[in-house]
Parts: C-alpha cells; structure tokens; sequence
C-alpha cells in the first residue's frame, strides 16, 4: 500500500479491442485477454528443485536462475557499486515508446491532473474540432471503467482503456502494450489521459513528448505549490472551466504565478471547453507541436 | 508518489543485480532518494520490506541517503539549496528557480553475501 496515496497494485488491464472470445452478458461485453496475475505474488518450483513465491510487474521476464551453492564467493560479504535509477526499467520502455513514435512522426500527449479537472471533456471538445484532418488516437488511464474511453469512441477517434486496478499513475510498459493494440496514429496525435491523480503520475514517464497538466479554475491558486513535482515535470498548463469563473474567487494570475515559481518555463493557456473561451489558441498549440513533430527527426 | 512501484522496480533491479553476481542473499541496499523527489520515506521502508518477502533480499537493511535539493537562481545567477520545490532562493530572495539535484531515485549500491 502506498502511504502517500493508498494505492496498491491491483488487476492491471489493458481493454482488449479485438477479443478472441469475447462474448455479451447482459448490456456489458469483455474479451479474454492472455495476462496472468503478476501481483499478487505465486510460486513456482525450479528444476533443482526449490520453490519459492514471488511477484513482478507486466512485462517482465519469466526466467531466472539460483546462484549454485558451490560458488566460490559464498559466505563472503561482499559490497556492490550499482548506481542506477530505480525506475530504470520503465525509463528504458518509455525511451522505446519515444523512440517508436519519433519514428512515425506522432505526437504524444500525456495528459496529466486530479480528477474532475475537465480533461476528458476537453479531449472530447478537442476531438470533435480537428478530427478527420489527420490521425488522432486516444489512451485513457482508469482504475476501472471504460466510460471515459466510450465517450472517446462516440466522436468517431480510436480509443483504448488501460484500467490501472488500485494503481494510480499509468507506466511505460502499460501504455506500450496499449499502443500495440490501438494501432499508432501516424503523422497524428496520440493523447494519453493519465489516471486523475496529481503525484504519482509526474515520476513514470511514459515516452511522450510532454507532459500537459490541467487544472480547473474550481481547484484553487494553490495547487502547483501543493503538488509541486508534476508542474515542475509538464511543459504546459491549461486552466479549464474558465466559464465558471464569475462564479468564484479564484485569482487565476495567483494560480500562474504560483506554476511560474515551480517551473518558469511553463507555458499557459486558460479555456472553457464547455463555451469555447480559449479552445483556439489551444488547437493552435497542439497544431504548432505536431508541426515541430513532423520537422524534425 | 507511488512508493509500492518504486519498491517493487527497486527489488526487481536488486534481485536482477544479486543474480547477476552470484549472490545467495542481500544484506544491505544503500538508496539515494532526493530531498525533492516527492518519496516518502517512511512508507518506501514500509513497501520495500513488504515487496523483499520471499525473495533474495528479505530482511535487508536498508539505509535511505537524502541529498539536499539544489537549484540555480535566476535571478541572482547562482546556484542554492533549497528545502522544496517552490521555495524562495536563500540568497536573494528570488522565486525563479530551475531544479538541478535533489530529485534522484537510486539504488546506490548493496551488500551481498
């Protein structure tokens, strides 16, 4: 259990878009996908003989061996210099992940906020506005549920559902096997919705170009000085929900300026999905990034 | 952050590097874990004892090293340390601060027998 959020690591699904076997009950359909449990731990027994439980996370190797008992080192205390990132091995599969989608000209998008910032009514507003131009495919990040990728769906945009379980940040190796399955938008962009959740998700990189944090004008001045590492991680922050704001006392040059104090760099951009305040300037962001994706190598 | 993932990576890389040297047993991982690094080191000890069990490093002792955060000041062109992200530059003041350390998440080395 993780003791800054209370999250574990719980059933990890990637949804299943073309199904062996998959089959309606009543209103609701899921496929039999080929994953086994990686958590929590189980046992198995080696050809010399030994059993022993343990457990790993998706992606992982099966195979594994025992030192001999006859090494000539053993008994011997011994001090190993290792010096290497704990999260190296998500680094490595995010580093594929950029690699994959430098090479077919994607942009990639890694949405991050709290929950209920307005991010997926965004994506759909977005949507809605430069789908059919070029291709465009989203990865949405839940502990359960397909809702949100259904409501991707219904604008005619590929979606796929990554269910993270009790996890509460999406990883490189998840949104590598999602990537699979979905297909990539060539010359496009790929948004990934990450999980509603604004701390664990700024240390996983996944291999986007940049992280997009949103945040709505109800969540107050004070939120990139409260949860620092995620503004500090994202290139751009977008302020939602702007048609709310005769109703509030937010002071939103407050909420800017505290963002600017974590990461000076950040740029800014305020909108309303909902009347449309600001969702130009935001396509035409989305457009010059894709445009600097299709220049370069 | 996410403590459970970062002791679950952390005991794979540890099992991956033990085999790889022919240990039988992990007595001591040294960590080094950033004063800006959003780890909370009470829980990582919580996690990494749990994520150990049955493996090669149950048991082990696990001494966490915490470097202090450092950033470079903007606007008195000098680089500080800093207790936490958002913080004002000790020397002047200044609230334009780009992070430099204090935000690793390492296995620094182990002791193996």
């Amino acid at each position: 259990m993780c003791g800054t959020c209370g999250c574990g690591q719980g059933e990890k699904r990637v949804e299943d878009l073309h199904p062996h076997q998959a089959h309606d009950h009543a209103g609701h359909a899921h496929g039999h996908g080929h994953d086994h449990a990686h958590w929590p731990e189980h046992s198995h027994t080696h050809p010399d003989g030994t059993t022993h439980r343990h457990s790993h996370s998706p992606g992982h190797a099966h195979s594994h061996q025992h030192p001999p008992g006859d090494d000539p080192a053993a008994g011997e205390t011994r001090l190993l210099s290792v010096e290497r990132d704990i999260l190296a091995r998500n680094d490595a599969i995010a580093a594929e992940n950029r690699r994959a989608l430098r090479a077919a000209k994607t942009l990639a998008l890694n949405l991050v906020s709290s929950p209920g910032s307005g991010k997926t009514s965004l994506l759909v507003e977005t949507l809605r506005r430069i789908g059919g131009k070029y291709p465009l495919a989203v990865i949405e990040g839940d502990q359960e549920t397909t809702a949100d990728a259904d409501r991707i769906r219904a604008t005619g945009v590929p979606a796929i559902q990554i269910n993270t379980g009790k996890g509460c940040h999406l990883d490189a190796d998840l949104v590598r096997t999602a990537m699979a399955r979905l297909g990539r938008p060539d010359n496009g962009i790929l948004f990934i919705e990450n999980v509603g959740n604004l701390v664990c998700p700024a240390g996983f990189d996944l291999g986007e170009a940049h992280k997009v944090v949103i945040v709505s004008v109800t969540e107050g001045e004070d939120k990139p000085l409260k949860y620092s590492g995620m503004f500090a991680a994202s290139a751009l922050m977008v302020v939602t929900k702007t048609d709310l704001l005769p109703h509030l006392d937010i002071d939103v040059d407050h909420l800017i300026e505290n963002a600017r104090r974590i990461n000076p760099t950040i740029g800014v951009l305020k909108l309303s999905a909902k009347s449309g305040e600001g969702m130009d300037r935001w396509i035409h962001w989305l457009e010059t990034a894709r445009a600097l994706r299709l220049a370069t190598d | 952050m996410h403590e459970i993932s970062l002791a679950t990576a952390l005991i794979s890389l540890v099992h991956e590097q033990a085999i790889a040297a022919r240990a039988r047993r992990v007595t001591r991982l040294v960590l080094e874990i950033g004063a800006l690094s959003h780890v909370d080191t009470h829980a990582l000890r919580f996690a990494v004892d749990a994520a150990a069990l049955g493996g090669l490093a149950e048991g082990a002792e696990l001494e966490i090293q915490e470097p202090e955060g450092t950033a470079y000041c903007l606007d008195c062109e000098a680089s500080v340390a800093i207790a936490a992200r958002g913080a004002p530059c000790p020397r002047c003041g200044g609230v334009k601060l780009l992070v430099q350390g204090g935000d690793e998440m390492r296995l620094k080395e182990m002791e193996v027998v």
